[in-house]
């Protein structure tokens, strides 16, 4: 069975791809993940904001101690020995790259157009073959508008996409108002790929502590039906690829990803729960599945389920609300 | 002669420098000022920079001095080629060492930053106390002057060494030059080789031990021969200051620079001479150039090899036409006839005289005289008033300038208003705080100013003792000819104050010339700074005519996200308005710098940097003050006039910068001081102070507890006080059974807060409809001051809650009044709640014996002092003798105690029939410690002496005089982990593995954190700390375990953060048990390289992942059946990383080497899990018990063994 796809100009194998996560922090995993199959590698993201803090951190707590006492000039061993910049990031890059033949993807998260976009020039010279741009900001500010948020992320695209030649994907959050007029945009300012949805850390209370505490559940095949509508919404209306992440547990999720419209499936919470070779699983239930099923190949399959193709387009549309409103009667 | 590199370095680094690459062993230990020495080479060695013959020299931190004493001393017996780095009671260490080294002839040149011996007092900065305590191991010293020739002379020392054998003593002043930035020029490797050669090197290696050719050394020699032998290394002694001037002439031909071993300068002809050496020599020499330019007949002879003592090189130096010397020495030996340098010109003369060959034309008189003690400012002012008493008809012997002294009249006094600096050399001084970059900003202005222009360029910086909220000042010079000013500016043409509030506490611009620049960091915007200055600043300006420049740099750095980080922000305006460099070129050469420092530091701070130096421009504005003063205002006094007499006449002028003034008569004479001092210093640091809300409070008392500074106090009061109270004075009903019917306050003192957050840290109250909002919150101190000043006093006046009726946990700890108040201790110091506890359950009976670092820098180190008494005027008793004898010092208190007791009591039997035996079987009774008994014996006491009144023996008086010792002492040995594992661990297993009642308090940050973060034995896996640089791979020592294999001491292990009744527990427990108790307190430090406010979560962490077990051991609990050891925490949860990911010290190893940080943590954490198999074994563990003590016969006496 060809399960073969283009994804953001590159041809994989099949779409199952390892996503942004942990998987990637350990070597053996990543030989693990090569071995059973993954097409292609995503890296955990490196976070801007946590890049600055530490930086800042560094300059605030440790700094300040220096040349403050007649008795110690410093509290640390060599003032230059240890960065705060990526280079644990570049170097790990560079490792895995080294390691694996599969296409590696570096992935930045960050929200504000600044310096730190350079990390995309320097994650293509560690031998990235694409970059994931991991869009994950929570806009708490009532004066900041929907289409300044937008326009910030544009911005962001065509900047790091002046300065890199390998693809790019933009991976978002599902919170837009105009999804499918944001991805656009997006597609326009130069996106190769747009990836659906990351998915946050949920804030929980402790009512004991009166504090707010943060945990990020595995996901279930139940958090794909969200990201099935907007890929069958988005499938078609875009040029950029389409992949999805977040509720692909089994083979059958991964068809109905691609029947959506998806370009590539990423996982990460199976493998996290079931290790790298489940990856393996997925794609033998793939496979049996289209073979079961009389297909010629996977990408007979691919967007036949999106908006523009499926029978029942309404059935993605609101309409279907009132359908099962009314189906209770 | 070779093409020379131009570099901007300290003094430690130009030594080091050659150090590194001229030896192959380096065996260190820490000591201010000569720490840096060692750090750099471990750096470089760590970078695998290769000595000149290619090979990586190997560093090595050794326990005390007295061991790096003696690997160096194994490892030049073994034939490598060795140094070491060290000053002062480190160098003392050496001592013993140092005749084995000298007298089996070997070559080795070590490198001393002179610093002062402790004496009456310890001080940390410069004379040759230290170096001349060495003058008789038979070590040849060598002297520089600056750090161009401490650079210089460490190369010649070692070539010297080379062909000499005998070993050489290199040292150079510290601080003045250990710490001075200076542009030098360097010795390049080439040059080294050359001069170093190969035939010593060869030599000193075929002399090593080794059992293919066997020798044998360090015998015992008898009557017969000792006296022969030990003349037998003479010739090398008399060859060696040949041979020394041959390698300066040699080095002369490579580097251009020559030296003599006395180097003269002055006029040809001069009849009065200064000799002395060191830094001193360099401004001697400025002042005699000026008067020689002035046709005066003066000069200088600067002694650069001072032993072996050349008499013939000595007389060749001076001119024949002297007819008076003077003799200065920056060493003090009460007693003797003269100070050293000075008895050897009389003898050399002498001795030149009676063998006829005097070049003098008449007999020289020489008179002696000391300078300089303690970094003392040495000028040429002071210089010149040596020179001028050469002209009195008698002139003064045993002189003393630079200081007043009324007592024994010794000293010359010298013209303060004399300045002899030249009008190009630019003199710009710097107000700085500690925390705020200040320093480190000018040491990059130096930096390129002398590396990127052909001015020469000098930076010398002045800490004052705290460590929180020091000031800095920093002095830099930029001249178009080397600088040899080795003294601070009196005169600047440019003064920056970087921190406002300085303006009210110091004479700021004292320091600026007429028509100076001023540049102010003000909290105002340009056309407020000037009436918010006080009259007298505002006067000065105008007098002197000063050019004054504004920038409210606190508020940009708010805006750019620096905190207090105002270093480029100022640093910029230093260049936009000083005109050192064209203003383009300077914001080019600043952010060039800022890559340099911050690049690897990450995107993010070079941006920001960036930033500021734009924005710094932009808001930098010059204020042009009207033509009269406009204000009334005036600095308020330093120390309120409700002070004590000594405080308001020494300590105020100390506080105020201006303790060179004061007179030999204002002081003790045996070093004693007063306590109770740190009250009257107000520093006003906080820019937050907590705010308690006191219907939310729970009335906990953490917040009092963690508080570092005693600055958030608990009480319980009688609510009729409340009649009296200030208006926003805050009280509630207290809520508890033991006091009551009383009120309750939580009360900051806000002007010793230091800001750090622990408080609302720790505080558990949350308002339930606003959980942001707690007991305590912080808000901006400035509003606050003065009301809470008000109510601070108030709250004082209050009296301290009955002290028996207080329960022993950690609510009730917190009403006993601390003793131990508002130290220089860092913002969010981990040590000090635990001293502040201490003095808190034992305050008022304690004897404290401080080993030196930090805790005795901030408990001891002047001007003010935070150990401090009751409202009975009881306190603790507080000394520091050494590092590394503490255990031993605090063991002798308790000898001595022991003896007074047996008085006491013995006397009390004695006359017991005139006290009534009552009373007398009462005294006796061996009572415990608790709080009700120590007040029921001091009630008997004071009855006692009411009864002694009418006894008219001497026994009586002798008993009056002792009677207090009847009163259980609670005695300490304090210090840190650096005194506990290693420089002290020997006598604090010796006093240990006694059984005398004593308790040891270990700090344990796990670094020498006073001198800046050197690894100790305590230091854990995984940790990256100075000697350690790639992370620690060696076990933290289980010090408790080893205490605690003796079986009758009690030990315990606490962190107060994560369990702080446990701590009060281990606490009261050490004290009550009679025999030897060891606790061992973690505390939080800024060497583990985070927000000190997060402190106490860290704690938690590290006893939760099993990195920080808790436990007693008390062996008291035989007795009662029970295991003696319980374990106060739960078996390790989660992962060490959970821990060590918070701290910089483990993240460094992380972010170098992220494969080998994996590794190390997986070692913690296997060690985490081993320590709590261990201990979990312990605590199930029961041994039978004992015979009660004194069941069984005592042990006869120990016999005393030879040595």
């Amino acid at each position: 069975m060809n399960l073969s796809t283009t994804y953001i100009g590159l041809q994989l194998p099949h779409p199952l791809i390892a996503g942004a996560s942990p998987l990637a922090d350990d070597m053996d995993t990543v030989r693990k993940l090569e071995d059973a199959g993954a097409a292609a590698i995503v890296m955990r993201s490196l976070f801007e904001e946590q890049l600055v803090m530490e930086q800042m951190a560094s300059l605030r707590h440790l700094d300040a101690h220096e040349d403050a006492h007649s008795e110690a000039q410093s509290y640390f061993p060599g003032p230059n020995r240890f960065s705060l910049g990526p280079e644990e990031y570049l170097d790990r890059l560079r490792q895995i790259k080294d390691a694996v033949r599969i296409p590696v993807f570096g992935s930045l998260n960050g929200y504000t157009p600044g310096g730190w976009l350079d990390f995309a020039k320097q994650m293509q010279d560690a031998g990235a073959d694409a970059l994931e741009l991991n869009v994950y900001h929570i806009t708490t500010d009532p004066d900041q508008s929907a289409d300044a948020v937008e326009d910030q992320t544009v911005e962001m695209v065509k900047a790091v996409k002046a300065q890199i030649s390998i693809p790019l994907a933009i991976k978002l959050s599902p919170f837009y108002s105009a999804l499918a007029h944001f991805a656009r945009r997006l597609d326009h300012a130069g996106a190769d790929g747009i990836v659906i949805f990351n998915r946050f850390y949920e804030a929980d209370i402790d009512p004991e502590e009166l504090a707010v505490t943060r945990h990020l559940k595995l996901s279930d095949s139940g958090a794909l039906l969200m990201r099935l509508r907007w890929l069958a919404i988005l499938s078609e209306k875009i040029d950029a690829s389409l992949a999805v992440t977040g509720g692909v547990h089994t083979g059958l999720d991964a068809i109905k990803a691609v029947m959506a419209g998806a370009h590539a499936v990423q996982m990460v919470s199976a493998l996290l729960k079931h290790g790298p070779q489940h990856l393996e699983r997925v794609h033998s239930e793939m496979e049996q599945w289209l073979e079961d099923h009389e297909y010629e190949s996977l990408e007979q399959a691919q967007g036949s389920m999106n908006l523009i193709r499926c029978p029942e387009p309404q059935g993605y549309e609101r309409a279907n609300y009132v359908d099962i409103l009314q189906s209770w009667e | 002669m070779s093409i020379t590199r131009v570099m901007t370095v300290d003094g430690n680094e130009a030594v080091a420098l050659v150090a590194h690459r001229t030896n192959e062993v380096i065996a260190i230990y820490p000591i201010t000022p000569s720490s840096a020495m060692g750090e750099l080479c471990d750096e470089w060695s760590a970078h695998a920079q290769c000595n000149i013959w290619g090979a990586i020299p190997k560093v090595v931190e050794m326990q005390s001095e007295g061991g790096a004493a003696g690997a160096v001393h194994g490892s030049l017996q073994a034939g490598a080629l060795t140094t070491t780095f060290t000053a002062s009671q480190g160098l003392l260490l050496f001592i013993p060492n140092m005749y084995k080294i000298a007298g089996e002839l070997n070559a080795f040149c070590m490198h001393v930053a002179a610093r002062s011996v402790a004496s009456h007092a310890l001080s940390i900065f410069c004379d040759h106390s230290d170096v001349m305590a060495c003058r008789q191991t038979g070590f040849a010293l060598l002297a520089s002057g600056s750090v161009q020739e401490a650079h210089d002379f460490a190369a010649i020392g070692q070539a010297s060494t080379l062909q000499t054998r005998v070993p050489f003593l290199h040292f150079f002043d510290g601080f003045r030059t250990s710490h001075e930035v200076a542009k030098i020029e360097s010795v390049d490797d080439d040059d080294l080789r050359w001069l170093i050669g190969d035939e010593g090197v060869e030599h000193h290696r075929s002399r090593g031990l080794t059992p293919d050719h066997p020798q044998l050394r360090g015998t015992a020699q008898n009557p017969d021969v000792f006296f022969q032998a030990r003349e037998a290394c003479n010739p090398f002694y008399l060859a060696c200051p040949e041979i020394v001037q041959a390698q300066m002439d040699r080095f002369a031909e490579r580097a251009g620079r020559h030296y003599r071993l006395f180097d003269y300068v002055g006029a040809p002809d001069a009849e009065r001479v200064v000799v002395l050496m060191g830094s001193g020599a360099q401004t001697a020499q400025e002042m005699v150039q000026w008067l020689t330019n002035r046709g005066e007949k003066v000069g200088v002879l600067k002694v650069r090899l001072y032993r072996p003592f050349s008499v013939s090189a000595f007389a060749e130096a001076l001119p024949p036409s002297v007819r008076r010397l003077a003799v200065l020495d920056r060493t003090k030996e009460p007693g003797s006839i003269g100070e050293p340098l000075y008895l050897d010109v009389v003898a050399a003369l002498r001795e030149l005289r009676d063998a006829g060959n005097s070049p003098f034309e008449v007999d020289p008189l020489v008179v002696g005289g000391r300078y300089g003690l303690s970094s003392k400012e040495f000028t040429p002012a002071m210089v010149k008033a040596v020179l001028d008493e050469l002209h009195a008809e008698r002139p003064r012997n045993h002189f003393t300038v630079g200081i007043v002294d009324d007592v024994t009249h010794t000293s010359l006094s010298a013209d303060s208003e004399l300045d002899i600096e030249p009008d190009d050399v630019v003199r710009a001084v710097f107000f700085g705080l500690g925390s705020d970059g200040t320093v480190g900003a000018n040491k990059n202005a130096i930096k390129i100013i002398g590396e990127e222009t052909q001015l020469q360029a000098q930076g010398y910086f002045v800490y004052d003792s705290k460590k929180s909220g020091a000031m800095t000042i920093s002095h830099l010079r930029f001249g178009p000819r080397p600088i040899d000013s080795a003294y601070l500016i009196r005169k600047a043409s440019f003064v920056a104050c970087h921190q406002f509030a300085f303006l009210e506490r110091y004479d700021v611009l004292d320091y600026a010339g007429h028509g100076a620049v001023f540049l102010l960091n003000a909290p105002y915007p340009p056309d407020e700074v000037w009436d918010a200055l006080p009259r007298e600043v505002q006067q000065t300006i105008l007098e002197k005519e000063l050019r004054l420049y504004a920038i409210d740099a606190y508020k940009l750095a708010d805006e750019l996200k620096l905190g207090r980080r105002i270093n480029t922000l100022m640093q910029t305006c230093f260049f936009a308005i000083s005109g050192v460099l064209p203003r383009d070129e300077a914001i080019a050469q600043i952010k060039k710098a800022i890559e340099k420092s911050y690049g690897a530091k990450g995107h993010a701070v070079v941006a920001r940097n960036f930033e500021a130096v734009d924005r710094a421009l932009d808001n930098l504005h010059q204020v042009r003050p009207p033509t009269e003063i406009t204000t009334e205002r005036e600095r308020p006094p330093i120390v309120p006039a409700g002070a004590p007499d000594f405080v308001k006449q020494v300590t105020a002028l100390m506080l105020a910068g201006k303790g060179d003034l004061l007179p030999v008569s204002a002081f003790p004479v045996d070093g004693t001081w007063p306590v109770g001092t740190s009250k009257w210093e107000k520093r006003n640091i906080a820019q937050q102070i907590p705010v308690w809300d006191s219907d939310l409070c729970i009335q906990c008392n953490k917040c009092a507890m963690v508080c570092p500074h005693a600055a958030i106090r608990a009480k319980v009061f009688d609510p009729k006080r409340l009649d009296d109270a200030p208006p926003t004075y805050k009280a509630v009903a207290y809520r508890g059974a033991e006091f009551a019917g009383s009120h309750y306050t939580i009360q900051v003192a806000p002007e010793d807060c230091t800001g750090c957050l622990l408080c609302a840290a720790v505080c558990p109250a949350k308002d339930k409809s606003n959980p942001r909002h707690k007991a305590i919150d912080m808000a901006p101190s400035r509003p606050l001051v003065e009301a809470e000043r008000e109510n601070y006093a108030f709250f004082l006046d209050l009296p301290q809650a009955d002290r028996t009726q207080v329960k022993l946990d950690i609510k009730g700890s917190q009403f006993f009044e601390p003793l131990f108040e508002y130290s220089g201790a860092c913002s969010g110091c981990g040590e000090t709640p635990y001293i502040k506890l201490l003095t808190q359950l034992f305050g008022d009976r304690a004897l404290i014996a401080n080993a030196t670092g930090c805790s005795s820098i901030y408990g001891g180190n002047l001007p003010t002092t935070p150990y401090t008494t009751d409202g009975d005027g009881r306190g603790p008793a507080w000394s520091n003798s050494l590092f590394e004898d503490n255990a031993e010092f605090g063991l002798g208190f308790r000898l001595a105690l022991d003896r007074h007791v047996d008085r006491a009591r013995r006397l009390v039997i004695t006359l017991a029939s005139d006290i009534g035996e009552g009373l007398a079987d009462e005294l006796l009774q061996d009572g415990a410690s608790g709080e009700a008994e120590i007040q029921a014996q001091r009630r008997r006491v004071d009855e006692l002496r009411l009864r002694l009144a009418k006894v008219q023996t001497q026994e009586a008086r002798e008993l009056e005089q002792a009677a207090d010792y009847l009163v259980k002492k609670s005695i300490w040995l304090v210090g840190g982990d650096g005194w506990a594992y290693d420089i002290g661990f020997g006598g604090l297993d010796h006093v240990l593995a006694m059984d005398h009642d004593v308790n040891m308090l270990v700090l344990d940050t796990e670094v020498y954190s006073n001198t800046g973060g050197q690894q100790s034995k305590a230091t854990p896996i995984g940790a990256a700390a100075k000697f350690a640089v790639a992370g620690k791979e060696i076990s933290k020592k289980d010090l408790g375990l080893e205490a605690m294999s003796y079986g009758h001491a009690y030990v315990a292990r606490v962190a107060f953060g994560a369990k702080d009744n446990q701590t009060v527990h281990a606490f009261v427990e050490a004290d009550s048990f009679r025999g030897p108790s060891l606790i061992i307190a973690y505390s939080p430090c800024i060497a583990h390289g985070y927000d000190l406010s997060r402190g106490l979560e860290q704690q938690k962490l590290a006893v939760k992942s099993g990195m920080w077990p808790l436990y007693r051991f008390d062996p008291r609990r035989v007795q009662q059946g029970e295991p003696p050891f319980q374990l106060d925490s739960g078996a390790p949860k989660g992962s060490v990383k959970d821990y060590m990911r918070n701290e910089a010290r483990f993240r460094m190893v992380e972010k170098i080497d992220p494969k080998r940080s994996k590794h190390l943590q997986r070692m913690a954490q296997e060690d985490a899990l081993r320590r709590y198999w261990v201990y979990r074994k312990l605590a199930g563990a029961t041994p039978p018990a004992p015979e009660p003590r004194g069941s069984t016969t005592p042990p006869p006496p120990m016999k005393e063994e030879g040595r």
